[in-house]
């Protein structure tokens, strides 16, 4: 009888450190996922931010250039470049026929025109002689220096041919390759080469739609928060705003895109693909992350303080914009900055209103067309080649940058000022 | 122009409030008694001049177009024209008038194109008139009420009042919108699909109406095996399914870990990171789940000999599971934070160990809770876009094979409207249909779990 018992009890406490275990497998699988996806990203990631160039000899020949004698910089400018750039890159290799040739000049970008021409406009006296210029290397290229590629494949799978693998492993044993800072990633817009590409079109484009949102959704909400904290009565109809608020905030966010398709382009003739439609479609998605955030800081404001500005004489009104909302904004802002943060990371709703489409220009104000970061990283995600799997995981790294940056900064908000009541 | 005339009267506000407030000192200089704050004074001042010209602001906005059309038009009526070519002419004309005309300018084009510019900017100088002087007229108005010092405090709250009332519309409005953007379509489009083929028709294929030739008209006949949305509805519950399988065991795990066993400190650290995983944008998820999981996925399955997709609902529903992880271990972890003490030390005083408290006893006790946080996950799941364009495939199988590839509403949505729409398409209004059906199930759902939340927060609080 005893011993059935101490086993019973053996067994419940074996019953009790299984399930101690599942809680913190559970607890470990999470985290696991999260470090793993962190580390991919970084992993393949991080090349991006290097990008490779070739160091080729440029004679700049003024014949070739059709340049006359002591040319000013005007016809610098219009100056044909296109001959000695490919007489610079077929010079890599003196005995090319011309199939090979025409393989040397794939080797660089076709911006590598317009590296040579930018070269001799910073130093017009370069006429005649002989440069060494950095031009930027095709995708596929820049793939190989930094080890993604599998060289080891079947040529006729590849990209790069044998031959234009056999100059490029000359270049580099003669030092004539070298790997910098990606500069062009942050200043340049997006590109079909995958070696040009930049997120400046799409980060800009973000910077607009968040601030379109950020200047509808904020005033409307926190003034809808004050109404329905402080001034509204209860009833039916308060209720029934209330049940919309939580309801809109658990809608799907392609509903949302929906909303903007359907009336803001199609009712309202907004134009297409801009900032102004995307950060107004997520300023009604932010709307009531934001409210619900304002409220609760109104509510966390004391009583007291309500009751001793009424027995000073101050009327409602005048209690409630003088003590409660100021007391009551470093929470709101902090809600404030996380709904923002989650719409600079929304998608779903931006594809609908045509933010996809591809942008090759730095959008200049809220009315011109743009991506977005999320965007840019589906764009780039969909795209065949090599090179672009890294610029999504940079992109990745960039926009994760920003979120954890505005999060962050919600959390200083809220714990420097923000009044501790007891 | 508008703007110049905006910053203007924006100036003129200020202007107003400043001699409002004079007003009020001069008032007092007379040894009268004010009835409020002086500044009261300046911002009646400025009420009346912001409010006419609000007024007259989105009157215009409203009507000016509508005014210029018929003024324009009026020219051509009387001549036969149909109702299209009507509209094509006013487009015309406006076209020419910006210079952005590209085509043959017939001298009845360029006539209307003139008319319109000179009525535009006949409009434009009536709007400055009026606008000026009707709050010319309001300012004028409100001065003679301060100066014989009337109240002032009441009605510039009543005007306050008001206009955080309107604000807080701005969340019906938004329901009011989707709704409204949603019904016209899909109402549209069930006069050409028959409701019963959306619901139960097996076949989901809206490539083959883009196919058809624009110049013929309709013919329901051919899209009666088109849009079938069972392989839709199916494939996305499917995912969502997938996704809870994933998210439901190490959620609540993590959830009750957190709320009963972990100490100060492990919570401390563990419930932000977790959270973390909320707060990643979902198309990186997308992305994770097309470039890492799918091959990985792939390659485990054909090391085993099986056959499966690179783009397969288990590889989207098990990364969309990841995602929903924290959304149901922080719900669950506050709800069984909230049920009370006295139920945990009865249990215990009984002699019951921990686990079997948690399993018994707090459980119970929590679960309304936890199903209304499950339910909140699967709506999430089941609105979810990215992850699923991205990882999953974009064409509707009706199948039951977790290594195959589905598709979900969302997806199907994207796919239909990602590029030009045109309005009017069945394939464009069968995408709205999709979305009023997510709207619709999402609605119910969430309705359902803050209702279940909502009293399980009431019962314990």
């Amino acid at each position: 009888m005893n011993k059935n018992k101490e086993q019973l009890l053996k067994k419940r406490y074996k019953a009790e450190q299984r399930f101690r275990l599942y809680g913190q497998s559970a607890i470990f699988m999470a985290l696991l996922f999260l470090t793993f996806f962190i580390f991919k990203i970084f992993s393949t990631g991080h090349s991006a931010f290097q990008k490779t160039w070739l160091i080729v000899p440029v004679t700049f020949d003024a014949e070739l250039m059709m340049l006359e004698q002591n040319p000013s910089n005007v016809d610098i400018q219009d100056a044909d470049y296109y001959d000695i750039a490919l007489k610079s890159m077929a010079d890599l290799d003196l005995n090319a026929n011309e199939d090979q040739e025409n393989e040397l000049k794939r080797m660089v970008s076709y911006f590598f025109e317009k590296e040579i021409k930018n070269e001799l406009l910073n130093d017009p006296s370069l006429i005649g002689k002989t440069k060494e210029v950095y031009l930027t290397a095709s995708d596929d290229l820049d793939q190989v220096f930094k080890g993604n590629y599998p060289r080891d494949l079947p040529e006729d799978q590849r990209r790069v041919s044998d031959y234009q693998l056999k100059i490029f492993d000359q270049l580099v044993a003669n030092g004539k390759v070298e790997s910098k800072f990606n500069i062009s990633f942050f200043t340049n817009p997006d590109s079909r080469e995958a070696e040009l590409a930049g997120i400046a079109s799409s980060f800009m484009g973000s910077i607009f739609s968040i601030l379109v949102c950020l200047m509808i959704a904020f005033p409307v909400a926190v003034l809808a928060a004050i109404y329905l904290e402080e001034f509204a009565p209860k009833n039916r109809f308060t209720d029934f705003i209330e049940v919309n608020i939580n309801n809109l905030a658990a809608v799907p966010s392609i509903v949302f895109g929906l909303l903007g398709l359907g009336v803001l382009l199609a009712i309202f003739q907004l134009p297409r693909s801009t900032p102004l439609v995307g950060g107004i479609t997520l300023s009604l998605m932010t709307l009531p992350t934001i409210i619900i955030a304002a409220r609760a800081s109104l509510k966390a404001v004391p009583p007291s303080i309500r009751e001793a500005a009424l027995a000073m004489g101050a009327s409602r009104m005048q209690t409630t914009m003088h003590h409660t909302v100021p007391l009551s904004m470093p929470g709101t802002l902090s809600g404030t900055i996380i709904g923002l943060a989650q719409a600079l990371g929304e998608t779903a709703p931006l594809i609908l209103i045509g933010m996809v489409a591809f942008v090759n220009t730095i959008p200049g104000s809220p009315m011109d067309p743009a991506a977005s970061l999320p965007v840019q990283i589906y764009i780039w995600a969909e795209s065949a080649e090599r090179g672009f799997v890294e610029k999504v995981s940079a992109c990745i790294m960039v926009l994760l940058g920003f979120l954890i940056t505005m999060n962050l900064f919600a959390q200083i908000i809220r714990h420097k000022f923000e009044k501790k009541w007891s | 122009m508008n703007l110049i005339l905006f910053t203007f009267i924006v100036l003129l506000g200020f202007t107003s409030y400043y001699f409002g407030r004079k007003k009020a000192y001069t008032i007092q200089s007379t040894k009268k008694r004010l009835t409020a704050l002086p500044q009261f004074y300046g911002y009646y001042l400025a009420i009346w001049c912001a409010i006419p010209a609000f007024i007259i602001f989105s009157l215009w906005a409203i009507f000016e177009p509508t005014i210029v059309k018929l003024l324009i038009l009026s020219d051509y009526l009387n001549q036969g024209y149909l109702d299209d070519e009507l509209n094509l002419i006013y487009e015309k004309t406006k076209a020419l008038s910006r210079g952005q005309f590209t085509g043959e300018i017939t001298p009845f084009i360029k006539a209307s194109a003139e008319k319109y510019l000179s009525l535009r900017s006949i409009a434009q100088s009536s709007k400055v008139v009026i606008v000026l002087s009707a709050i010319i007229a309001s300012v004028a108005y409100a001065y003679k009420k301060i100066s014989s010092n009337s109240r002032t405090r009441e009605p510039v709250e009543k005007f306050l009042n008001a206009v955080l009332f309107t604000a807080s519309l701005a969340a019906i409005l938004t329901t009011v919108g989707i709704v409204f953007s949603l019904i016209f379509q899909t109402i549209d489009f069930f006069k050409v699909i028959p409701l019963f083929d959306f619901v139960f028709g097996t076949h989901w294929y809206p490539a083959k109406a883009f196919v058809r030739d624009s110049s013929e008209a309709l013919d329901p006949t051919m899209y009666s095996d088109t849009f079938g949305a069972v392989p839709i509805f199916a494939g996305t519950f499917f995912i969502a399914f997938i996704a809870m399988c994933v998210a439901i065991p190490i959620g609540l795990m993590s959830g009750i870990y957190l709320a009963e066993y972990a100490s100060y400190k492990v919570r401390q650290y563990a419930k932000p990171l977790i959270e973390i995983l909320a707060g990643i944008p979902t198309v990186v998820y997308g992305f994770f789940a097309a470039l890492t999981v799918g091959p990985f996925l792939k390659e485990l399955g054909t090391s085993m000999g099986l056959e499966v997709s690179a783009e397969s609902a288990l590889a989207a529903g098990g990364v969309m599971g990841i995602m929903i992880i924290p959304f149901i271990s922080s719900l669950s972890d506050d709800v069984i934070t909230s049920v009370p003490q006295s139920l945990r030390d009865g249990s215990y005083a009984m002699g019951a160990t921990k686990s079997e408290t948690i399993k018994r006893v707090i459980f119970p006790a929590a679960l309304p809770g936890i199903v209304g946080s499950i339910l909140l996950g699967v709506s999430r799941a089941i609105g979810e876009t990215m992850i699923v364009v991205m990882a999953s495939g974009l064409a509707a199988n009706l199948t039951l094979n977790p290594l195959e590839s589905t598709s979900t509403i969302t997806a199907q949505i994207v796919v239909i409207l990602i590029g030009d729409q045109a309005f009017g398409d069945p394939k464009t209004q069968a995408a709205f249909a999709l979305g009023m059906s997510l709207f619709l199930v999402t609605l119910c759902l969430n309705i359902v779990a803050l209702k279940v939340v909502k009293k399980y927060r009431e019962k314990y609080e």
